[in-house]
C-alpha cells in the first residue's frame, strides 16, 4: 500500500505553485487522511482472508495479526469440496445467462428505439424506462407465485428470466443513447449497399459498440453474480444454489466456527475481486455510469 | 429485407416491413419485460386487495383490509423509522465523506488512481460479503471487539446491543458504499470549468471559499444525485441485514424490505406481503418524484 514515503519525493508538481513547506505539509495531511479510509476499508478484508487461515483458539485471542501458524487446511477443505465449486458453477451459469439476454434483447429493443420510426415508439419507450422505478420488493411475491405456475421454481432460468427483466430497463436507456450517437453516414452506407436492417444491426452496430456492451455486461453480471434476494425465494434444492445461498447456508451451518466462515467469504468474494482487479477502469466507470444514466 | 431503402430513418420504408421489422426487434425485450417485470408489479397491486395463501386463486376480496393492516402495524413503522434512520445517517456521512475525498483525489495526485481503487472495492462485493465480513468484525468474542476485553473492558457485542445494531448497520453501508458516492463526485468535479477558480484565486478567494462558493454550488446536483443513491440503497437494504442481524435483536434492525420478507413471505400472506410491497413502491417513487423535483430545478 501506498503510504507514506513519496510524500516528500513527488512534490515537484505543486512546487511551482506555491512556498514548498506549506505545500508539504498539506500533502502529508492529504495522503494521511487518504490513508486511514484505505486502511478502514482494508483491514477488514485483510482481518477476513488472514481469519481463514487462524485456528479458532488463535481468532479469538489475535483477530486482527498474523495467524500465530499458518492454518491451510481450512481453505483447503473448502477449495476440496464439490459443494463449492458447484455453488460458483451456479452463480456463473446465470449470470453468464443474464448477461448474454439482457444484451441482446435489450440492444435489439434499443436499436429499434434509436433507427426505427414507428407509432407509438415514445410511449414503449416511455414504458421500458418505467421499470426503472420498480423496486424488486415490489415484484417478489407475484413473481414467486408465476415462478411456481409457469413450472420453473427450482430452475435457473427461472431465475435468470426475472433477472434479464429487471435489467432491461437500464440497458435499453443506455443503448438506445450509445446508437443515437453512431455516425449517420454509416447507415446511409450500409442501406445504399443493400444491407438489410437485421444484418446491419448484427454485422454493422453490435460491433461498433463494444464499450456499451461492457458497460451493460458489467452491470448485470455483477447484479447477478451478488444478487441473494430473489434466489433465495425461488431456489430450493442445494445443488443448484448460487453461492450467496451457499454461504448463508453455510453460515448457518458453521454457527461460530469464524474461521471456516472466514475461510468461505474469502474464497467467495475473490472472484469478484479478480473481475474488479483485472477490468478496474471499466467496472468502476460501468457500475457508476449505469447508475447515473439512468 | 429486400426493400430498397436509401437511409435508416428514409421515408420510403414500407409501413408494412417496418412494422414487421419493429415487432421482430422489439418483441423478444418486451416480452420479458412485461411477462417478469410489470406483471408481477401490477399482480402485487391486485393481490394486495385479498386475503391469500398463494394456492389456488385469490377469492377472499378486503378491499384496503390489507393497507390498514400493514399501517397499524407497529412493525411495519419500526421498520419505516429504522429505513428513515439508515437515510439520515448516510445522509451525514456518505455525502460529506464522499465530497470531501473526491476534491482531493479529483486533483490527480500521485496514486489517486490507487486509492480510487481502494474506496471502490467493497462497492463491488455483495452486501452478503460484506455484511458477513463485518458481523464477524464485530463479533464479542473473535472479532476485532473482543480486543477490547483485553483492555480490561467487557466484551462488547455491539449486534446484540437494539440500540447499537442499527448504527452498525448504517456504518457498514457506509463502508460498502462511500467509494461509489466518491466516484459520483469526481465526475461531477471533473465538469466543473477551471477557469472559475483561476478567477476566484485572482480575486483573492482561499481554499475554503473556493470550496464554499464554487465546488459545492456548482455540485449540488450531484449531491442530489448522491443522495437520491443513498435514499434508495437504504430503502432496499435487505442482505446486508439479513447477513448480519436477520432484523434483530427484537426487530431493531428491520427495514420496510425485512418486514415484508419475515412478515409476508416467511410466513405466505401474499396478500399483505403485496401490500407492503405496494406501500414500499409507493415511498419509492414519492422520493424519486422529489429527487426528480430537486434536479430539475438545479439542471
Amino acid at each position: 500500500m501506498p503510504e507514506g514515503n513519496p510524500i516528500t519525493v513527488r512534490d515537484s508538481a505543486a512546487a511551482g505553485r506555491a512556498p514548498g513547506r506549506r505545500v508539504d505539509v498539506g500533502r502529508v495531511l492529504v495522503y494521511a487522511v487518504l490513508s486511514v479510509f484505505a486502511l478502514v476499508v482494508l483491514v477488514p478484508l485483510v482481518a477476513t482472508v488472514l481469519g481463514g487461515f487462524k485456528t479458532l483458539g488463535d481468532l479469538r485471542v489475535n483477530p486482527l495479526g498474523l495467524p500465530s501458524t499458518w492454518v491451510w487446511s481450512n481453505y483447503g477443505d473448502i477449495l476440496l469440496s464439490a459443494d463449492y465449486w458447484v455453488m460458483l458453477r451456479n452463480s456463473l451459469v446465470v449470470a453468464f445467462l443474464a448477461v448474454v439476454f439482457t444484451i441482446l434483447v435489450a440492444s435489439m429493443a434499443a436499436f429499434a428505439f434509436s433507427q426505427l420510426r414507428f407509432f407509438g415508439s415514445k410511449f414503449l419507450l416511455g414504458y421500458v424506462v418505467m421499470g426503472l422505478m420498480f423496486p424488486t420488493a415490489t415484484a417478489i411475491l407475484p413473481l414467486f407465485i408465476l415462478i411456481r405456475d409457469l413450472g420453473l421454481m427450482d430452475s435457473h432460468i427461472g431465475l435468470v428470466l426475472p433477472k434479464v427483466a429487471g435489467g432491461i430497463s437500464v440497458a435499453v436507456v443506455l443503448f438506445a443513447n450509445y446508437f443515437r450517437n453512431l455516425p449517420g453516414e454509416l447507415f446511409d452506407a450500409a442501406f445504399v449497399d443493400g444491407c438489410g436492417y437485421f444484418r446491419f444491426y448484427w454485422e454493422i452496430v453490435l460491433p461498433l459498440s463494444g464499450p456499451i456492451i461492457a458497460t451493460v455486461a458489467i452491470i448485470n453480471f455483477v447484479a447477478s453474480w451478488n444478487t441473494y434476494f430473489l434466489p433465495m425465494v425461488l431456489l430450493s434444492t442445494p445443488e443448484l444454489f448460487t453461492w450467496p445461498l451457499g454461504l448463508m447456508d453455510y453460515t448457518d451451518e458453521r454457527g461460530s466456527d469464524w474461521q471456516m466462515i472466514c475461510a468461505f467469504v474469502t474464497l467467495t468474494m475473490l472472484p469478484m475481486i479478480v473481475v474488479f482487479l483485472a477490468a478496474q477502469r471499466h467496472v468502476i466507470s460501468g457500475l457508476t455510469s449505469g447508475a447515473v444514466k439512468s | 429485407m429486400k426493400t430498397a431503402v436509401t437511409g435508416p430513418l428514409a421515408p420510403g420504408i414500407p409501413q408494412r416491413s417496418t412494422a414487421a421489422l419493429v415487432t421482430l426487434f422489439l418483441c423478444p425485450g418486451l416480452l420479458i419485460y412485461t411477462v417478469f417485470m410489470v406483471w408481477p408489479v401490477a399482480q402485487a397491486a391486485m393481490f394486495s386487495f385479498f386475503d391469500w395463501n398463494g394456492f389456488g386463486w385469490p377469492t377472499d376480496f378486503t378491499g384496503f383490509r390489507n393497507f390498514v393492516s400493514v399501517l397499524n402495524d407497529p412493525l411495519f413503522w419500526k421498520a419505516f423509522g429504522n429505513n428513515l434512520y439508515l437515510i439520515v445517517f448516510m445522509m451525514a456521512t456518505v455525502v460529506p465523506v464522499a465530497l470531501g475525498l473526491s476534491v482531493v483525489i479529483a486533483r490527480r495526485i500521485p496514486f489517486a488512481i490507487t486509492f480510487r481503487l481502494i474506496f471502490f472495492l467493497p462497492y463491488v462485493l455483495a452486501d452478503l460479503t460484506a455484511g458477513l465480513i463485518w458481523r464477524y468484525l464485530l463479533d464479542g468474542d473473535y472479532g476485532m471487539l473482543s480486543e477490547i476485553s483485553l483492555f480490561g473492558l467487557d466484551e462488547a457485542y455491539v449486534l446484540a446491543n437494539p440500540q447499537l445494531a442499527l448504527t452498525a448497520v448504517a456504518v457498514v453501508m457506509v463502508w460498502k458504499s462511500f467509494g461509489f458516492h466518491l466516484i459520483l463526485f469526481v465526475a461531477g468535479l471533473q465538469q466543473i470549468d477551471h477557469s472559475l477558480y483561476e478567477a476566484a484565486e485572482i480575486d483573492g478567494a482561499g481554499p475554503f471559499q473556493k470550496l464554499t462558493r464554487i465546488t459545492i454550488p456548482l455540485l449540488a446536483p450531484t449531491i442530489a444525485l448522491s443522495g437520491f443513491f443513498v435514499v434508495i440503497s437504504s430503502i432496499q437494504a435487505f442482505d446486508m441485514i439479513m447477513a448480519m442481524t436477520t432484523g434483530g435483536p427484537s426487530r431493531s434492525t428491520s427495514t420496510m424490505v425485512h418486514y415484508l420478507y419475515a412478515d409476508g413471505i416467511a410466513s405466505m400472506r401474499i396478500g399483505f406481503g403485496s401490500a407492503i410491497g405496494v406501500v414500499i413502491f409507493f415511498i419509492t417513487l414519492a422520493f424519486s418524484a422529489t429527487y426528480r423535483k430537486l434536479s430539475g430545478r438545479y439542471a
